[in-house]
């Protein structure tokens, strides 16, 4: 199969140089596919680490039990490469042959990679990888990201900067836990949140709107700001009578029938709280709406053309901060988790940089619902998968998986993603 | 168009569009005439003003004392201000000048203690300032504050030298640690155009893992010790002291000071410098012009990675002497502050640098001595940032009538 492709890659470099109307050929993509694969290939699989892997689908009270798969590290991995390996030949014919890849190509090959890796970490320790942790740990790490993701998002196409996530986040989740305390109801925190993160977005889009500071550093000082507030009222107040103020609520989680007993991904997508059943119903009502309603259509043209939206009526600083309130309150919302959501009490700067990672998560996924919530659960994935590794012990420092996902960002970012393009007008300000 | 701007003339036109009106840019003498000084002042005023009501109302004593205030008034506005006061007082005697201690040394110690504390934020903040002058912004001051840091740290116990050369390499080592850092972000921008909010904030964190990871190699630490830190600085390499012993103010400040120097002369008097604030200007024009807009973002990050690194190279060869996880503390992101209170300009940025130091050194007076989080020092510099960066809010707070002609903010 090499062979041939080498051949067909031959002859599809001649006709490109005879025609000189063929774009150039993307060489991005095939070349990551070969690189990763190639390290699977020797690390993974022909240098390996004896000893063998468990991979544990199971949990206590599934439907139906699935036993433990063990397998022998080298061999998968071997396995697993090879597969790799003809993944990325594969790319590399489709890419000579100019043809664009299905969007499942790089999904498929990034899971198999990465099972490829846990194949090879778990060997030699012996480690059991529970994988339904595994992906619990995921999805609960990405919540927070994927609100405030979206949130991100809404303001951008609506031509506002939000680099205030951060202290959106962290304002929810203060005023989640302290609300939820107060009223000892875990539910008044998911109320209150919401109001949290508006809040801050009406001093953003007061000093961007009204008096047309760069959004970036009202962003920027609005994080330090909340930092500030929750701090210290935390040292004050919440200390002081933490009975009253900062006692633990946690929402319950609400099982769906019979979907919550598939094993695994039931388990992991079904058997949540009420925050994240709200977190899919944004992100698909956002997907639909952004693309397919009024609202959206008029929120992305006052994003993209300002005065262009303005001369057929819309009236474009009112829908701005009408959907940055919006957005700041999905953030809100997504700061809840850290509390009320994870049954936390309230702690110094518990956010701890995920609003940025946000930002970042939005930007991978251009601007888009979707691809913001794929770019949000890879580095929830991520982080899950350090924190998993560390617990079985492997010989990669966690520092360094813990990296990872930043890596991965900046790689994506300048390689991967490329000239991305942000709405045109976002973070200009709209004079008439 | 004119550059009078005597406030006896109201002018009706609402502030907003005034601020935007494109003008000439005054010249320092014009520019504090024309109140952007006084807005800076006023600012503060403000803030602290935000600052006390926020230390009031969390405050059990004043609340209690609030409860009953139709019924004492009096006891509750004394209870008030001394709350208030107190902190405030105890703040200014860490930042300042001390006027319980019992020593004049420990009277004027506060001082230096704001300068020491000011010495990397200026630093940095130069380094954020300069880049926000050539339209990038580098949130990565953190990262180049810890790479440089690290690499300091290192040359400066694993080296050993004869003294001020030791130092001297030692913060070359820092300046070169930054600039690669911050220039990763200048070579991907100008290269890939990545977004440099987005790389230099993905590079602060993945320096902040790097530095934890390296202070749990022995080889790196040159100890046998468990702690994620390293061994103690050579004496060689640390910056000298500028005054005796109890003192702690070391020669990192005139660092900051020359630095100061330095990048004016790069923005107002070099053509390298002139090349930046063009870019920054208008990135089109200054291309048409025949500037190279790549080779500046570049160069601009390099430059403005260079000081942040020497920021860090400040801290751990001045005055902490050995790489701990926390080395950097906040001085990246508070950097930023200081840049923008600064107007991004080098001796604003100086003098910011100067306040936020004698904020944090007080800060700490403060929470020992009123129990009142030294937390109420970020609330308050960054409303006066906020308050800052919109003046036309500052001069309707304090009913300033608005001057005639004013360059927007960037």
């Amino acid at each position: 199969m090499t062979a041939q492709n080498t051949t067909a890659a031959t002859t599809a470099a001649k006709t490109s140089a005879q025609s000189k109307v063929l774009t150039p050929i993307a060489w991005k993509f095939p070349i990551t596919y070969t690189i990763l694969a190639l390290v699977s290939l020797i690390f993974f699989g022909l240098i390996g680490r004896d000893g063998e892997t468990t991979f544990r689908i199971a949990t206590s009270g599934d439907l139906f039990a699935i036993p433990d798969v063990v397998v022998s590290s080298t061999v998968a991995g071997l396995i697993l490469s090879l597969i790799l390996v003809v993944m990325a030949a594969s790319s590399v014919y489709l890419a000579i042959k100019r043809i664009t890849l299905a969007a499942w190509f790089p999904m498929v090959f990034g899971i198999l990679f990465v099972v490829s890796f846990l194949a090879w970490a778990g060997g030699g320790s012996g480690g059991v990888i529970p994988l339904t942790t595994l992906l619990a740990g995921a999805l609960a790490l990405s919540v927070p990201l994927i609100f405030g993701a979206m949130c991100g998002l809404v303001g951008e196409r609506s031509g506002i900067i939000n680099i205030a996530i951060e202290g959106q986040l962290l304002a929810g989740a203060f005023l989640a836990a302290v609300v939820a305390s107060v009223v000892k109801n875990p539910y008044a925190g998911l109320l209150a949140a919401p109001i949290a993160g508006a809040l801050v977005a009406v001093i953003l889009t007061f000093f961007a709107v009204k008096y047309w500071v760069n959004q970036i550093i009202i962003g920027v000082v609005l994080n330090v700001l909340v930092v500030g507030v929750t701090s210290f009222l935390y040292s004050t107040v919440l200390t002081e009578d933490p009975e009253l103020w900062n006692a633990r609520q946690k929402l319950p989680d609400l099982p769906i029938p019979l979907l919550s007993d598939i094993p695994v991904l039931g388990r992991v997508l079904f058997d949540q709280n009420i925050l994240v059943y709200i977190m899919y119903v944004v992100v698909i009502a956002l997907q639909i709406f952004v693309f397919r309603s009024k609202w959206g259509l008029r929120m992305r043209a006052v994003g993209e053309h300002p005065k262009a939206a303005d001369t057929v009526g819309i009236k474009v600083n009112f829908t701005r901060v009408r959907n940055t309130l919006v957005a700041g309150a999905i953030a809100g919302l997504g700061g809840a988790f850290f509390t009320v959501g994870s049954g936390l009490a309230f702690g110094k700067e518990m956010s701890a940089g995920q609003g940025y990672i946000a930002l970042a998560a939005m930007i991978l996924g251009k601007w888009n619902p979707k691809g913001a919530l794929l770019a949000a659960l890879l580095f929830g994935f991520s982080k899950s998968l350090g924190n998993t590794l560390q617990s079985i012990g492997t010989p990669v420092a966690n520092e360094l998986l813990l990296m990872l996902p930043y890596i991965v960002t900046v790689l994506a970012v300048a390689g991967f993603v490329g000239r991305v393009r942000p709405p045109a007008a976002s973070g200009v300000p709209y004079v008439k | 168009m004119t550059t009078d701007t005597s406030p006896a003339a109201p002018s009706p036109a609402p502030p907003p569009s005034a601020e935007a009106e494109p003008g000439k840019e005054p010249n320092l003498l014009q520019e504090i005439l024309s109140g952007s000084w006084l807005v800076s002042v006023l600012a503060i005023v403000a803030a602290l003003v935000l600052g006390g009501v926020l230390i009031a109302v969390s405050n059990a004593e004043v609340v209690e004392a609030a409860k009953n205030i139709f019924a004492a008034p009096g006891s509750f506005f004394s209870t008030l201000f001394s709350t208030v006061g107190d902190a405030y007082s105890a703040l200014f005697r860490g930042a300042v000048f001390d006027w319980n201690a019992r020593t004049t040394e420990r009277a004027i110690r506060p001082l230096t203690e704001s300068l020491v504390s000011g010495t990397p934020l200026i630093l940095t903040g130069l380094g954020i300032a300069l880049a926000f002058r050539s339209g990038l912004f580098n949130i990565g001051g953190q990262g180049q504050v810890i790479l440089g840091a690290t690499i300091a740290g290192y040359l400066g116990y694993a080296l050993h030298l004869p003294p001020v050369v030791h130092m001297l390499i030692a913060a070359i080592g820092g300046i070169i640690g930054g600039a690669i850092w911050a220039g990763i972000a200048g070579v991907l921008k100008a290269r890939t155009g990545a977004n440099e909010v987005i790389v230099t904030i993905m590079l602060n964190s993945i320096a902040g893992y790097l530095l934890g990871y390296l202070l749990k190699q022995n080889w790196f630490t040159h100890t046998t010790s468990a702690n994620p830190q390293s061994r103690t600085l050579d004496d060689s390499s640390h910056m000298f002291m500028l005054l005796p012993s109890p003192f702690r103010l070391h020669f990192g400040f005139i660092i900051a000071i020359l630095a100061t120097i330095f990048v004016w002369w790069l923005l107002e008097r070099s053509t390298i410098g002139f090349e930046f604030k063009a870019v920054g200007a208008n990135p089109h024009a200054a291309r048409t012009a025949g500037i190279s807009v790549s080779k500046v973002t570049i160069l601009v990050m390099i430059v403005a990675g260079a000081l942040a690194g020497l920021g860090g190279a400040a801290q751990v060869l001045g005055t902490e002497f050995k790489l701990t996880g926390g080395i950097s503390g906040s001085i990246g992101f508070d950097a930023i502050t200081v840049a923008l209170l600064g107007r991004s300009k080098p001796l604003g940025t100086f003098l910011a640098g100067l306040l936020f130091g004698a904020f944090k050194a007080g800060g700490y007076l403060m929470q020992s001595q009123t129990g009142t989080p030294i937390d109420i020092v970020l609330v308050v510099q960054s409303v006066i940032v906020l308050l800052i960066a919109a003046p036309p809010l500052v001069r309707s707070i304090f009913r300033l009538p608005a001057p005639a002609l004013k360059r927007k903010e960037s």
